[in-house]
């Protein structure tokens, strides 16, 4: 094999993603508006082959180093991956509900996961930032795709302006990386680094570096767009920015502060404990007095993002163990949560606000149990999932010696507990509001029950994930 | 000793019935009844099976009975269960009045009766969970898991305010709780386990440590015990819990608080548990004296028996921290007992609310021209709160004041007032509901106890007599396992070395007149 037919061996996954969805853009081309159900299927079936074949791969590096992948690359891709697919499922039940079925919103998704899965995979800062616009070009689309509704276009808009802005406070870190280390590849920064410490040209690098990387994951201060955005999308384009975006952004966080800077952790460790506590003290705040929940999701995803940085900011692989495993468990959660918000129709019309559940527990016994599960679970209760992805990011806060940050954290996941169990309460002690329609589609009732027995009985065998987690953290401390 | 996994069986047994009962449909009277059915049946056979276990349980050793040790979560944390004579009491005791709540819950609960059955069935799971659990993780699992069926409990079936009460619950008792598990994980971190036998036996952690994780403990403990000035959810939680889940909430779930502190803080944090021994006096002594006040003042019935929770609590807090051998025990015989009477008295004050739907005090009097066998019951439950001899009440507060008389004179003295406190409100309390003259035109035609109420009660009165005037199966039980912990908790201080624990065999009790002086 010459070297570029291993390279492009190593790229498969990638490759089928960006293939097939030129293959289906052709298909919907030819056959129509009609056709988006198909596509649809397709996608989803192109993106369990390409996650197959990325579970199966041997670790390689390929195109000189810019690509990479190892047992990190595989955990993170497959929970991207399996959320888009679920993703895919959620908006084809979605459109279809509001008959506004488009062939290109699954291929576009396709698309965005293939950004996604390279950015997982970058190892070099080139390689990094064109797999993230890829993946955001497509992102910018997705939010306004419904393009008759004020709220989506200008949740596109929003979302456009501030992630270009992100992108450019990027790439500004990026030169000033490049221009005082001569390279973009991870490993020969990490040398420099280890070689010759950080200077202060290096550490303004990082610090743009940081800055637009926290826009994508909307850690506080850089977190104004999301709650617009999460709101005005269609729910199940939001629930994608919410699951696989995040998690793809995360991975491009740790492997690009990691990888390289590793040498440089007293530099960037106050940045990342200064945004985990503004983001866990937002989070838990700012969503008390919200009545949509979408918007409530959107500020309870800030505060995830807090506790989910919390690992970072540990810097050890006890921390990225934690921050993997906290964002799994965010990630297949939130699927679950929002296919409850798509199932939330009241005689043919989608309904976002708190009020709307107001008695689900007796017209609907079994979704106001799945919510109320999941919501406890993302609250941090025992026995639910969500327990153990905070214990392993405590754990790890607590062995870098960041006392005072897990007690603040601690002391916020309190607060937050009060706007879950709001829903909670809304759902199971008031009056019933009138009942939703019953019909929500099976892709919607498998998601919901999946994420509701995960949050349910993952505690039972919680073993497996977490060691697989640990795996992956190993990456990065060999 | 028996292969059969005992202690899980009696753990998740409850968990079938749920399935029982989610399982089966029909219309909402059918689906009411079978689950009614459903979870008395699966209560009383788990009773079955905690008393089994309390046969077969051998009172002469300290170690660690009936354990059952699974991998779970990877290095150093298991799926641990066990039982010592600490906690197999509170096995017994919760099963034991699991039963009595549904019975209690009969009729008085009339809407969603499926739901309900379900949460307590969960709760007992959860409860049990926690005495049985020796893992650290698993124990805070189970913790911290009751709060949701207790949540759901006081806020869908209680009373006006349940909202505000269900909130004030959970927030406050998760805030303690959240303080602990960072300190759980910092000993696993210290240790490399979380294994409680292991912790308990191997892991010395350094004295400043201790203070951390002994005060991280104490928030959570104290906050469910409650202690003073902690304590203000739980007369809220009272007033608006249904009467099953002020039965549970005053049994058993304050009753977490001090197992915790004999589990944890005691033999673990043997050092810090002795250099802030006075911190917890000085708060006994204020729960004791202060809220005995405050409950002499209340207008509520519920309110009035929370409050004397309190207080009580105080005597359970005061006598372990003692460290000596009859504290220790008092204060274990003083939750079991309490765990009885306060049941029972939530118990009564069930029985008169689902008659007149109230629970001012104002609105009752003469009740025993009408209600005599009711008035009956009542008295041996008012007298056995107040500590008179002959009761459950009296041994326990007997031996707490007895370890305190040992460390600290003036802390015996102070609490000794609170026996009187205690005389004077559930006295005055039981003058102005049962006494006096029957004129309210409401009471006029209200009817004595039901067989399905004297069924509940009867039972209650013979076991609070039996603990008063026989306290031996329960002293034989725990005896060993508590001599082990004085141990280990005055390992660290020489104050104690001169009063080794009493010899094995005998009984507290036996002991009192010589050891009694210092």
């Amino acid at each position: 094999m010459t070297a570029l037919t291993s390279d492009l061996y190593t790229l498969l996954p990638e490759l089928i993603l960006a293939v097939g969805a030129m293959a289906l853009l052709l298909v919907g081309a030819v056959r129509g508006e009609g056709s988006s159900k198909l596509i649809s299927i397709l996608s989803v079936l192109l993106i369990a082959a390409s996650a197959y074949v990325s579970m199966v791969g041997p670790d390689a590096t390929a195109f000189h180093g810019a690509f990479v992948v190892d047992a990190f690359v595989r955990f993170t891709k497959a929970v991207i991956l399996w959320s888009s697919a679920a993703c895919v499922l959620l908006a084809q039940r979605f459109f279809e509900d509001e008959k506004k079925s488009r062939f290109e919103i699954p291929i576009l998704i396709v698309l965005a996961t293939c950004g996604m899965s390279l950015m997982v995979s970058a190892s070099n800062f080139i390689a990094l930032y064109m797999a993230l616009e890829l993946q955001s070009l497509a992102l910018f689309v997705l939010a306004a795709i419904d393009r008759d509704s004020l709220r989506s276009t200008e949740a596109g808009l929003k979302y456009f302006v501030l992630g270009a802005l992100s992108s450019g406070m990027m790439l500004y870190g990026i030169t000033l990386i490049y221009g005082f280390t001569g390279t973009t590849d991870f490993l020969a920064i990490a040398g420099i680094v280890k070689a010759s410490g950080v200077s202060l040209g290096l550490t303004f690098g990082l610090v743009f570096l940081i800055a637009g990387l926290a826009f994508k994951i909307s850690a506080v201060p850089f977190h104004m767009w999301t709650p617009d955005v999460y709101e005005g999308a269609p729910t199940p384009i939001t629930a994608y920015f919410a699951t696989a975006a995040k998690v793809a952004a995360f991975a491009l966080i740790l492997r690009a502060i990691l990888t390289p800077f590793m040498g440089a952790i007293h530099q960037w460790q106050q940045i990342i404990v200064f945004l985990s506590v503004l983001s866990m003290a937002l989070g838990a705040f700012a969503a008390i007095g919200q009545t949509n929940i979408k918007r409530l999701m959107a500020y309870s995803s800030i505060g995830h993002m807090g506790y989910a940085l919390l690992g970072l900011a540990a810097g050890t692989p006890l921390g990225v163990r934690g921050m993997l495993f906290y964002l799994a468990f965010y990630a297949l959660t939130n699927l679950g949560v929002f296919a409850c918000i798509q199932a939330m129709r009241r005689d043919g019309e989608a309904v976002e606000g708190i009020a709307d559940l107001a008695g689900l527990a007796r017209t609907r016994p079994a979704m106001a149990f799945a919510l109320a599960a999941m919501m406890l679970s993302l609250s941090g209760l025992p026995p639910l999932a969500g327990i153990l992805a905070k214990a392993y990011v405590f754990l790890a806060a607590i062995q870098a010696h960041l006392y005072f940050v897990a007690i603040f954290g601690v002391l916020t996941s309190v607060v937050g507990a009060y706007y879950y169990l709001r829903i909670v309460k809304v759902m199971y002690f008031d009056d019933p509001a009138p009942a939703f329609d019953r019909d929500i589609g099976w892709s919607v009732g498998i998601i919901a029950t999946v994420a509701t027995l995960f949050s349910l009985f993952f505690v039972v065998n919680a073993g497996t994930l977490i060691s697989a987690a640990g795996t992956a953290a190993q990456v990065f401390f060999k | 000793m028996s292969h059969l996994p005992l202690l899980s069986i009696v753990t998740f047994l409850p968990l079938v019935g749920v399935l029982f009962i989610v399982l089966t449909r029909g219309d909402e009277a059918a689906a009411a009844r079978n689950a009614r059915w459903v979870a008395l049946i699966t209560t009383i056979a788990d009773l079955a099976v905690a008393l089994y276990i309390w046969s077969r349980f051998d009172g002469s050793t300290a170690a660690f009975q009936f354990v059952e040790k699974l991998d779970w979560l990877g290095v150093g944390i298991f799926y641990h269960m066990g039982v010592d004579g600490i906690s197999v009491l509170f096995l017994v005791l919760t099963a034991g009045l699991m039963p009595f709540c549904i019975l209690a819950s009969w009729d008085s609960i009339k809407t969603r009766v499926p739901e309900y059955m379900i949460a307590f069935l969960i709760l007992e799971t959860l409860m049990m969970g926690v005495f049985t659990a020796l893992d650290l993780i698993l124990f805070y699992v189970f913790f911290e898991g009751g709060l949701i069926p207790m949540f759901l409990i006081i806020g869908v079936w209680g009373g006006a305010r349940r909202v505000y009460a269900s909130f004030k619950f959970f927030l406050y008792t998760l805030l303690g709780s959240v303080l602990m598990l960072l300190a759980i994980l910092w000993m696993y971190l210290f240790a490399g386990t979380t294994d409680i036998d292991t912790l308990i036996h191997t892991a010395h952690f350094p004295v400043e440590m201790q203070g951390f994780l002994w005060f991280a403990f104490l928030a959570s403990f104290a906050v469910k015990m409650p202690m003073w000035p902690v304590h203000t959810w739980l007369p809220d939680a009272h007033v608006e819990a249904p009467t099953a889940g002020s039965v549970i909430l005053a049994a058993i779930l304050l009753k977490m608080g001090g197992y915790g502190f004999l589990r944890f803080s005691l033999p673990m944090f043997a050092s810090a548990s002795h250099t802030y021994a006075p911190v917890i006096f000085a708060l006994s002594i204020m729960a004791i004296i202060y809220t005995s006040f405050v409950a002499l003042a209340q207008e509520d019935v519920k309110k009035l028996i929370a409050y004397s929770s309190v207080a009580h609590m105080g005597f359970v807090t005061m006598g372990i921290f003692t460290l000596t051998h009859q504290g220790i025990e008092g204060g274990i015989y003083q939750m079991l007992s309490h765990g009885v009477v306060s049941g029972a008295l939530f118990l009564c004050v069930g029985v008169i609310y689902d008659r007149m739907h109230t629970r001012e005090i104002a609105a009752y009097g003469g009740l025993v021209a009408r209600m005599p066998i009711y008035a009956a019951c009542f008295m041996v439950f008012t007298l056995a709160n107040v500590g008179l001899p002959g009761t459950g009440g009296f041994v326990g507060e007997f031996l707490t004041m007895l370890g305190a008389f040992r460390v600290n004179t003036w802390v015996a003295i102070l609490s000794a007032t609170g026996a009187i406190l205690s005389a004077a409100y559930m006295l005055y309390l039981y003058w102005r509901v049962i006494f006096g003259k029957l004129v309210k035109p409401s009471l006029m035609a209200i009817q004595d106890l039901t067989l399905r109420e004297f069924a509940i009660l009867a039972p209650l009165v013979i076991i609070t007599i039996l603990m008063g005037v026989y306290p031996k199966p329960i002293f034989d039980v725990t005896h060993a396992s508590v001599a082990n912990l004085v141990k280990q908790a005055q390992g660290s201080s020489p104050v104690y070395a001169n009063h080794p624990p009493p010899a094995h065999g005998t009984t507290a009790l036996a002991l009192l007149p010589r050891e009694a002086r210092r």
